[in-house]
């Protein structure tokens, strides 16, 4: 890859598959080219493999070990099986369905639980400073700073999944996968969650897993539309959305299956 | 139209009527039985009360459990049996003690075991054993403390051998706590600490342990009441000790085992009441305690 490419592309995929057990590919030869400073958006019905997909981007699948990958991914042109989880895990960070905050810990130690739970040795100052431009980053802190000490769970669902994107933002990522982060929330939640990302990938490149076609539309600079572990179509999402190439990701997205 | 719809109405309302009825008499029973199973509770309470109150004073708790010839030359010049189980409390809390230290450790470390493996061979066997544990009769465990222990060991009845008998009684308990309490938590909580690349054993201190912390205490602390009460297996291991002794190598006395001997001795037999009030007592605490915080986790 040229310099230029490898600057625009952050996320590359090659010739991916993942399989849960031997005869079936949850996800078949993938290839795509994951856009920085962009957020891509992948869509499909459910069990088409998105999620899979996204939770290989950051090596999560290794917690099960009979599911088995094949093919490469490159995070800035390098190799992500040649990092070690943990650091890969900090460079590409991931926002889950439900909101998951720590339940034992207050609002502070758990947008500082990455660096704190990960040995890095800092002053309270600087703690603070990570702790406040997390919060702001994701437009929670004037809502929490006088209880930045209690524990999380009065919280809505809402806050509580920005917290989650504080928590995954205060590590200074390259990449964060957001796995369908609004299907527990409610639409004025929602809402602000998207806003909060378009603001985002000024400074991340960002993937979302949506079944939201409407989400992906609003939202998304790029698309991926897979389908029964095939990467049907990807592209501008704007060129997906108007003038769809494959027949399948036409009927998807007029609603005929999904 | 009309006819047919009013029709309906009067046969709903008959059906209604009976339904009505027949909950009425359901709720009845359920009320009666549950009455029925509560009460035995509070006679034993109140039977207990009733005959052992008048013995529990300052000395029942600070002096050692009287010899027979003492008692009865209390009693027949008509006072009451001097004396108290301070030994008895003294043995209870020591074995207690070193039971727990070994298997409150050992417990949460399988428990753990079993929650991380949950679905391997090795884990199913792991489970099944600490089962067949829990189901094993508490004397039989005495029997086996005495050959490991008390054989072997310290060459006498000991302590050692009463805390070890009561260790292998709290393993299964707490074994299977921990891996209740730690599948109650969501396994989100565990990946999203993984997708921070934070290592595993700091996931396990640092977040695990913490949120399920409650869960974990309410375990260690019902275990401990299942086996502040057991007599049988230290008849065989700790035998019993007039003196107040904190030797681990020594036979100590427990407040169950107390009890066996006052009932065996027709000159101390109305300290039964007093000491069963206390034990019933003590469990009494340690179940209210882990309620309440179950009922705080919640």
């Amino acid at each position: 890859m040229s310099n230029l490419e490898i600057k625009k592309t952050v996320l590359k995929v090659e010739d991916f598959y993942v399989s849960y057990d031997s005869d079936k590919n949850a996800v078949s030869n993938v290839n795509v080219d994951i856009k920085r400073n962009q957020i891509t958006a992948i869509m499909g019905p459910s069990g088409c493999g998105k999620s899979s997909l996204l939770r290989a981007f950051n090596r999560m699948h290794e917690l099960y070990p009979q599911i088995t990958t094949e093919g490469n991914i490159y995070l800035n042109d390098v190799n992500i099986a040649s990092l070690s989880t943990t650091d890969l895990r900090r460079k590409i960070g991931m926002v889950f369905q439900s909101p998951n905050p720590f339940p034992s810990m207050s609002i502070y130690d758990n947008v500082i639980a990455g660096y704190k739970l990960n040995g890095i040795r800092q002053k309270k100052s600087e703690r603070d400073e990570i702790v406040e431009k997390s919060l702001n980053d994701v437009a929670l802190w004037s809502e929490v700073k006088d209880s930045l000490h209690k524990r999380g769970n009065f919280l809505s669902g809402g806050q509580q999944q920005r917290l989650c994107i504080a928590r995954t933002v205060a590590m200074k990522p390259d990449v964060i996968l957001l796995d369908e982060p609004t299907s527990a929330l409610d639409p004025i939640a929602t809402l602000k969650i998207e806003e909060l990302l378009v603001t985002l990938k000024k400074d991340y490149s960002i993937v979302i897993v949506t079944h939201n076609m409407a989400q992906a539309a609003r939202l998304s600079d790029n698309s991926m539309f897979m389908y029964l572990g095939e990467l049907v179509e990807h592209g501008k999402t704007k060129d997906m959305f108007t003038k769809p190439t494959d027949k399948r990701t036409e009927e998807y997205l007029m609603g005929k299956f999904g | 139209m009309s006819k047919t719809l009013k029709l309906e109405i009067l046969q709903a309302t008959g059906n209604q009527k009976k339904r009505y009825i027949k909950n009425k008499i359901f709720q009845i029973f359920v009320v009666v039985f549950a009455i029925i199973a509560t009460t035995p509770v509070f006679f034993i309470l109140f039977e207990l009360i009733k005959k052992g109150i008048k013995q529990i004073n300052f000395d029942f708790f600070t002096k050692v459990a009287p010899d027979s010839f003492e008692a009865m030359m209390a009693v027949s010049s008509g006072k009451g049996i001097p004396g108290g189980i301070l030994n008895g409390i003294g043995g209870t809390l020591i074995m207690v003690t070193v039971a727990s230290i070994v298997a409150i450790p050992l417990g949460l470390l399988i428990g753990i075991f079993l929650y991380e493996n949950g679905k391997s061979r090795y884990a199913n066997i792991v489970r099944d054993v600490s089962d067949i544990l829990q189901g094993a009769p508490s004397i039989v465990l005495g029997i086996i403390s005495y050959i490991w222990i008390v054989k072997n060991v310290t060459h006498g009845f000991s302590a050692l051998a009463g805390s070890m008998a009561l260790a292998i009684m709290m393993l299964p308990l707490i074994i299977r706590s921990t891996e209740e309490t730690f599948k109650m938590i969501p396994n989100s909580i565990k990946e999203a600490g993984l997708a921070l690349g934070i290592p595993y054993h700091k996931i396990l201190l640092k977040i695990l342990i913490p949120t399920g912390l409650s869960g974990l205490l309410t375990g260690i602390l019902l275990a401990i009441s299942r086996v502040i009460g057991e007599t049988a297996p230290l008849m065989l291991t700790a035998l019993g000790n007039p003196t107040l002794s904190f030797n681990l190598n020594k036979p100590v006395d427990a407040v169950p085992l107390l009890i066996w001997q006052f009932y065996n001795d027709p000159n101390l037999v109305d300290l039964v009441w007093s000491s069963s009030l206390f034990l019933v007592f003590l469990v009494l605490v340690l179940n209210l305690i882990s309620k309440r915080i179950i009922s705080k986790r919640k």
